[in-house]
């Protein structure tokens, strides 16, 4: 089959759907790839690179549509600016598209693929299960936009991230606030860290507060119990006392903080406003808003989408583009995620696409299955924090298990004592008395071998079996004595047990010793 | 030399290996404790073929010669990988020499007791040949496995235990009868028999024990060697060999001991053998897809990280990876990156295997730590390497009470940043149980020889 790649239309969309090194790829497997001229030029990718690996470059975009089987995207499909046609009237009848749609928002779109028996499969739509996650495009975006939120803020900040103590005086961290610790929040908590901010974290879901730690930021706590946690690791909306109290905490928070970074949305809602104009009047002026959730709304009252503002002395960014001003780098990632794609529609790398809609994956990928809307798909069967109830009564069920035995508890603890006693009895009862002091000898080696054995590093376990078996050489004494005694048979008997226990004291030693050599710190 | 006197320098002697186990405590002392015990070896022979009785020395002279020769090749010659074969091999010796001794102390005719005293000593001397013969033939079926001369998985017999329980009958009846017999100064019959049932019995014994379980195998086989040195200490009168048997029995017990624990197993369970068979409900099945990297990927992620733990297992000894893996952490450690070993008590197939391993190509010991001392740090480490490891990172330890291995104390990797898993292919551990670690998001397996693997980590990351 034949796969087309347009030249993206969107105003200052940079990215491209495929690279040159994943285009190889997808050649492998089978499909003939073709790109329109200058595809690439955005991503800082030229049309010779994407011709060197066997891809086809066609000069303008209605020939290319045309042609293509399965036509890859970034954007979702929009009015063309030059040819003035929709990109979806392009798009051969009963023809396949892979893209972002976010059928939610857009449903005039999907009405009109629906109508041309196209078949849509929706990069924003990837089920969140583990096995979906190298296809998952909206994580490695947003893994993107969060770094890129950061540096966008930083050139907007007046000020260093680092706090330093120099002759020419002190110089304080920045504090950064991150609202949602979603992939982009994650990403931006990173760093803001690594340029050495002083970073606090919230979010609505209890299970990210280990992930903000690990990232070594503060999770600013709550004093208010929800679970924030939706299905699919999403967040939902909550209650509207959690959202008061929530808005007290940033209220205290944008007093304090010189950066605030939000990337609070929940799928298909619009962005709930966290931010008032209150909030910014209170910040100190030259602090810096991100609003990652500019695309739905903003987070903050005053965001203005795709635009940078300066309100009451706090700079505002709006940019819904951040994935592609790191264009080249977030062409990558989303050109393998497709190709990952790709791979789970033709498993048998023959060049043809099956849309099977039995497998997970595929099936809350694809949004629109020749013509036949198919979204909003069942909803997916894990959420990604564990459910706590269903180890406990395994556990309890094992302890039952165990409890029967066939000797009562009590009795099972004191019968080695008691074995020990009786027998201990019955060797006093008739050993004569030469017996028992050999036998005190015994007892009280084996108690100074415990406590010595148990101070033994666990390291040296080796050299002490090594240098043990050494010494069990001991037994040379045995065929010592006996040597002397009169008889060949027990000669070479305890002759042989000789030879034996020299080879065990000399090989034993020696291996003991080039070990212990090696140890060094 | 009088009688008293020999008797101080068997003292002595004692001393000195007692000092010489406690050197072990830790690495500084190690050494010097080894040359105690070295000096009290010396003590004792010397002592003893200084008696008034002893004539044979050219036989002693000979022998130690040989026999001394024989021990230093294979001190030398011995790859460290190979330590837990060697052990095995040097019980059976110490086994065999127990059941000569008490062959040769059967047959002298200069003993001289009588009543309860003589049937001491006959008790004595069949209890020391029997010791001695199970732990020859064990010891030899555990080199033979580690070897890989014989399969290592478990020879499971239908009715094994009524076997082992009529061996067992079977050596109580002969002793009975050897003890009639030997009153009238004959029962070299039974005794044979029974050193031919010890030696079965031995066999079987390891014959049924899994691979996974061979630290527990080779520590025992260390106190049956202890014990059979007692015996024969019993059957002489020499406090010195009881008092030795004793302490080289005790450490083999606690070594055991600390080998059984690790693993969450009963010591008789794995004597009775047959790992991995135990009914109970079934195991839940893994599922998931597996994450492969390539090894370029691999040093990508290592270059980003700061905290770095290896876990070595049996794997890193069978590829011989020791080399590669300490060159990598010199590398690593150069970039300021804080690495750090973490060695679980069972890795590899006797205890502190791992620890030689690494102490062979020279990592420094400071940093490598025990489970315990690690376990807790996971959380904070940005990433793991798992090299050649299955059993001692399987999460389903913890968290599946229908596993095999339930309640195993195991090292969780899983949860710090990310876990790379080297492995030949996805086949199962030792133990034939499935890893959920595998399938984990945070894991990235990546297939292949270790130590060709890891050769082109180093490459990649120096490049």
């Amino acid at each position: 089959m034949k796969i087309g790649i347009p030249k993206e239309i969107h105003e200052g969309e940079q990215r491209v759907a495929t690279t040159p090194e994943a285009a190889a790829q997808i050649i492998k497997m089978g499909f003939s790839v073709s790109i329109e001229s200058g595809a690439g030029v955005g991503a800082n990718i030229s049309d010779e690179a994407y011709k060197a690996v066997g891809v086809e470059v066609v000069a303008d975009a209605k020939t290319l549509w045309k042609q293509a089987d399965i036509v890859m995207k970034v954007r979702a499909p929009e009015q063309h600016p030059e040819l003035a046609i929709d990109e979806v009237e392009m798009l051969s009848q009963g023809g396949r598209l892979i893209s972002f749609i976010w059928p939610a928002q857009n449903e005039a779109l999907m009405q009109k693929l629906a109508a041309k028996q196209a078949t849509v499969l929706a990069m924003d739509s990837v089920p969140r299960i583990s096995r979906a996650q190298k296809l998952d495009a909206l994580s490695s975006m947003a893994n993107i936009a969060g770094y890129r939120a950061l540096i966008e803020a930083a050139q907007h900040f007046g000020r260093f991230f680092t706090g330093q103590i120099t002759a020419a005086g002190k110089i304080p961290p920045a504090k950064v606030l991150v609202i949602g610790a979603g992939v982009a929040g994650l990403a931006a908590i990173g760093t803001a860290k690594g340029m050495g901010a002083i970073v606090r974290a919230f979010d609505t879901r209890p299970e990210v507060k280990e992930q903000i730690e690990s990232m070594d930021a503060e999770f600013l706590m709550l004093d208010f119990k929800e679970e924030g946690s939706g299905t699919g690791g999403y967040a939902k909306t909550m209650s509207k006392e959690f959202i008061e109290a929530e808005m007290a905490l940033f209220a205290r928070q944008a007093m304090d903080v010189d950066i605030i970074v939000t990337t609070a949305l929940i799928p298909g809602k619009p962005a709930p406003k966290l931010i008032t104009e209150g909030m910014v009047k209170s910040m100190k002026p030259g602090s810096v808003i991100v609003d990652l959730a500019a695309e739905q709304g903003g987070n903050c009252e005053l965001t203005e989408k795709d635009r940078v503002m300066v309100k009451h002395g706090v700079t505002i960014i709006g940019y819904t583009n951040l994935p592609s001003r790191l264009a080249n780098q977030s062409s990558q990632l989303y050109a393998t995620n497709l190709r990952h794609l790709l791979t789970e529609l033709c498993p048998e790398k023959n060049g043809e696409i099956n849309v099977n809609m039995d497998d997970e994956v595929i099936r809350g990928t694809t949004v629109i299955k020749e013509g036949n809307i198919t979204w909003p798909p069942p909803p997916p069967k894990l959420s990604a924090a564990p459910a706590p109830q269903t180890e406990a009564p395994a556990y309890a069920a094992v302890l039952e298990q165990q409890k029967k035995s066939i000797i009562p508890a009590p009795v099972k603890q004191f019968l080695p004592l008691i074995i020990g006693g009786v027998a201990l009895f019955g060797i006093g009862f008739v050993a004569p008395a030469s017996f028992m002091s050999h036998f005190t000898v015994f007892v009280l080696a084996c108690f100074i071998g415990y406590q010595v054995i148990w101070n033994v590093s666990p390291s040296l376990h080796t050299p002490l079996m090594s240098v043990t078996n050494a010494i069990s050489g001991i037994i040379v004494i045995g065929a010592l004595v006996q040597i002397s005694a009169p008889g060949d048979l027990i000669r070479i008997l305890a002759g042989l047990a000789l030879l034996i226990a020299s080879i065990n004291i000399v090989g034993g030693f020696l291996v003991t010793r080039r070990m212990l050599e090696m140890f060094r710190k | 030399m009088s009688q008293s006197l020999v008797t101080m320098s068997y003292i002595v002697a004692t001393i000195l290996f007692i000092l010489s186990l406690s050197g072990l405590s830790n690495q500084e002392t190690a050494r010097r404790g080894n040359y105690y015990g070295m000096l009290g070896m010396a003590i004792a022979i010397i002592a003893t073929a200084l008696n008034g009785s002893f004539n044979a020395y050219a036989i002693l002279i000979i022998a130690l010669l040989v026999g001394g020769a024989i021990g230093m090749k294979a001190a030398f010659k011995v790859e460290m990988t190979q330590m837990p074969e060697l052990v095995a091999i040097m019980h059976s010796l110490v086994g065999m020499a127990a059941v000569l001794v008490g062959y040769a102390n059967f047959m002298d005719p200069t003993a001289s007791l009588a009543g309860v005293e003589k049937t001491i000593h006959e008790v004595e001397i069949y209890v020391g040949i029997l010791i001695g013969a199970v732990t020859f033939s064990g010891s030899v079926i555990a080199f033979g496995k580690l070897s890989e001369r014989i399969s290592g998985k478990p020879l499971l017999l239908p009715g094994r235990h009524w076997f082992n329980l009529g061996l067992l009958m079977g050596a109580i009846f002969l002793g009975w009868l050897f003890l009639h017999q030997a009153e009238t100064g004959e029962g070299i019959v039974p005794l044979l028999i029974m050193t031919a049932i010890a030696l079965v019995f031995g066999v079987h014994m390891v014959m049924a024990i899994g691979g996974a379980d061979m630290p527990v195998v080779i520590s025992m086989l260390n106190s049956y060697s202890g014990w059979a040195a007692a015996a024969t200490g019993f059957m002489l009168s020499n406090d010195l060999l009881i008092v030795t048997g004793a302490l080289v029995g005790s450490s083999g017990a606690i070594l055991s001991y600390i080998m059984c624990r690790a693993m969450n197993r009963n010591f008789i369970s794995v004597i009775a053998g047959g790992f991995g068979t135990a009914s109970g409900g079934e195991a839940a099945a893994i599922e998931g897809e597996v994450q492969p990297v390539d090894a370029a990927e691999t040093a990508q992620i290592l270059l980003a990280a700061k905290d770095i733990v290896i876990i070595p297992g049996y794997g890193m000894a069978v590829a011989q990876a020791q080399h590669t893996v300490n060159e990598i952490t010199k590398l690593l450690k150069e970039k300021g990156k804080k690495v750090r070993f973490a060695i679980h008590p069972v890795a590899g197939r006797m205890p502190g295997h791992m620890n030689v391993l690494l102490a062979e190509a020279k990592v420094p010991y400071d940093i490598v730590f025990e489970m315990d001392e690690v376990n807790e740090d996971f959380p904070h480490v940005d990433v793991s390497i798992v090299i050649g490891a299955n059993d001692i990172v399987n999460p389903s330890a913890l968290n599946d009470p229908n596993s095999p291995i339930a309640g195993m104390p195991v090292l969780e990797c899983w949860k710090g940043g990310t876990t790379i898993v080297l492995k030949r292919s996805m086949a199962s551990g030792y133990a034939g149980v499935g890893n959920p670690l595998f399938v984990m998001d945070n894991t990235r397996m990546l297939f292949g020889d270790a130590n060709a693997t890891l050769q082109e980590v180093l490459k990649a990351l120096k490049g």
